[in-house]
């Protein structure tokens, strides 16, 4: 019961601060005038419309990551060859703060979906690759061995000792890349956008809609929650093997 | 170095086997031969190189010179489980089987090292000396020719050691498997083994090999270890209490 302790309270707050009438409705809409606006914008249509133009951004950038991480952190992983070669490059990429490249983008790419995604994809690639380059460094080499004493070839050894031990790391990174796709999604809506979520924001901020910014804010929060609960549902039916206090 | 098959009585042949890390040389000129069905231990002090023999045999380490030949499938098991800690222990048993006949064995193996019970378990839901057992099955799942074991009781405590010791000779017994047992325990070596081989020096060489129950005396093992036997000298001595 405690849990929701605090959150109730603020909500009390908020209600009785807006229903007192002291603090005008485009400084702070009342959760009545939230959950009207959502019911306005859900009839429209609308909300449908900017929800789903965010969700498709977000899986569109992260898939392109993830796949993108995949190869370059399997090869820096693997090969220490390719690591001289292209680890100190992306780590200085990764070192600039992601959002120096929005001015780059939108030069390259102008304001449309591929800028967008392109910028969610920047921001989900490096937690993932990250966590994989770590989690093949770190797959135990006795395992390793056992599978070479076993006789496996070397595409053997790859699909049933490397993935399975580097899949934990993995899924870790890739939660942390979700959650990098969200928060730049909202750059890239904020800069420009017609559609999505963070349209919805820069909408209520430019007619003083407290209301709608609410609720994109109400919806940002539901979507972070909900790629992070399906992530994590996926760790425990995938990695729940681990030994670790999280997964007992 | 070259490997191939041997035919005949031999599971296991050993000819001027030489190796070094980097300046450091192990062992050089070492010559062993285990036959089919024998049981040979290899005895030596920590880091004397008899792990690192075990493990030319079973191609994870590659000889500087000399030759190994060994006939047919090798099982292996390691001073660790070494698990694969995202298998239950029936996977983890069945992960050197190639064909469906060694996957039908699982059953079986799983038996005989006692662990039908536990065939649905995560390895971290093993204590150690049921996790050996279950490394010990995934070893003999291929019905190997030879199996090598390198040091397998070491990270058990005693009890759990004399436990798994007296299985692991009751399945010696009833596979008829070659085995090279390698281990620093005299018990261990006299308990399991047709012949105890000795190595000792730097560079290692077999300072000692003699048949249990023969030449392999507790007393002749310990020389050839270099360890004082105390209690022997005094006997010998002839001192009165």
């Amino acid at each position: 019961m405690t849990r929701f302790a605090v959150p109730l309270a603020l909500f009390a707050l908020w209600w009785g601060v807006t229903a007192s009438g002291r603090i005008k409705s485009y400084q702070l809409a009342s959760p009545a005038d939230v959950v009207r606006e959502l019911l306005d914008l859900a009839q429209h249509g609308l909300l449908w419309r900017d929800l789903g133009a965010s969700v498709e951004r977000v899986a569109a950038g992260f898939a392109i990551a993830l796949i993108l991480a995949l190869v370059l952190g399997s090869l820096v992983g693997g090969s220490r060859a390719a690591e001289r070669a292209l680890d100190p490059t992306l780590q200085a990429i990764r070192s600039v703060p992601s959002l120096a490249w929005v001015p780059l983008i939108l030069l390259w790419l102008g304001i449309g979906e591929p800028a967008k995604i392109t910028l969610v994809a920047i921001g989900a690639f490096f937690p993932i690759y990250v966590a994989l380059v770590a989690g093949i460094r770190g797959v135990d080499r006795k395992l390793v061995e056992v599978g070479a004493a076993f006789g496996l070839s070397r595409v053997a050894l790859i699909a049933r000792v490397l993935v399975p031990a580097t899949l934990p790391q993995l899924l870790v990174g890739a939660r942390i890349g979700l959650t990098q796709a969200w928060l730049f999604l909202v750059a890239a809506e904020l800069l420009a956008a017609t559609t999505g979520l963070g349209f919805l924001l820069t909408d209520g901020q430019q007619t003083s809609r407290t209301d709608e910014i609410f609720v994109a804010i109400i919806l940002f929060a539901l979507c972070g929650k909900l790629s992070e609960s399906g992530m994590r549902w996926l760790e425990r039916r995938l990695v729940g093997w681990t030994d670790t206090v999280a997964a007992s | 170095m070259t490997r191939h098959v041997v035919a005949g009585e031999h599971a296991a042949r050993l000819r001027g086997v030489r190796k070094a890390f980097g300046t450091h040389l192990v062992f050089d000129g070492i010559d062993l031969d285990v036959e089919r069905g024998e049981r040979v231990a290899i005895l030596g002090a920590s880091g004397c190189g008899k792990s690192t023999l075990l493990r030319c045999v079973a191609g994870l380490e590659r000889p500087d010179a000399g030759t190994i030949a060994t006939g047919g499938e090798i099982g292996i098991v390691f001073q660790e489980p070494r698990l694969f800690p995202w298998l239950d222990v029936e996977r983890n048993v069945a992960f050197p089987a190639r064909s469906a006949q060694e996957r039908e064995r699982v059953a079986n193996v799983l038996a005989l090292v006692g662990l039908s019970h536990a065939a649905t378990r995560l390895p971290k839901q093993l204590s150690g000396g049921m996790a050996q057992r279950a490394a010990l099955a995934r070893a003999l799942v291929r019905d190997p020719h030879l199996l090598l074991l390198d040091e397998p009781f070491a990270a058990l405590d005693a009890l759990r050691r004399i436990e798994l010791r007296s299985a692991v000779r009751e399945i010696l017994a009833l596979t008829r498997a070659s085995a090279i047992l390698v281990t620093h325990d005299v018990d261990d070596a006299l308990t399991l083994a047709d012949r105890v081989v000795v190595l000792a020096g730097s560079p290692a060489e077999i300072a000692f090999s003699g048949n249990v129950g023969e030449t392999a005396t507790r007393a002749a093992i310990l020389d050839a270890l270099g360890v004082e036997d105390h209690a022997g000298h005094v006997r010998r001595l002839g001192v009165k209490r």
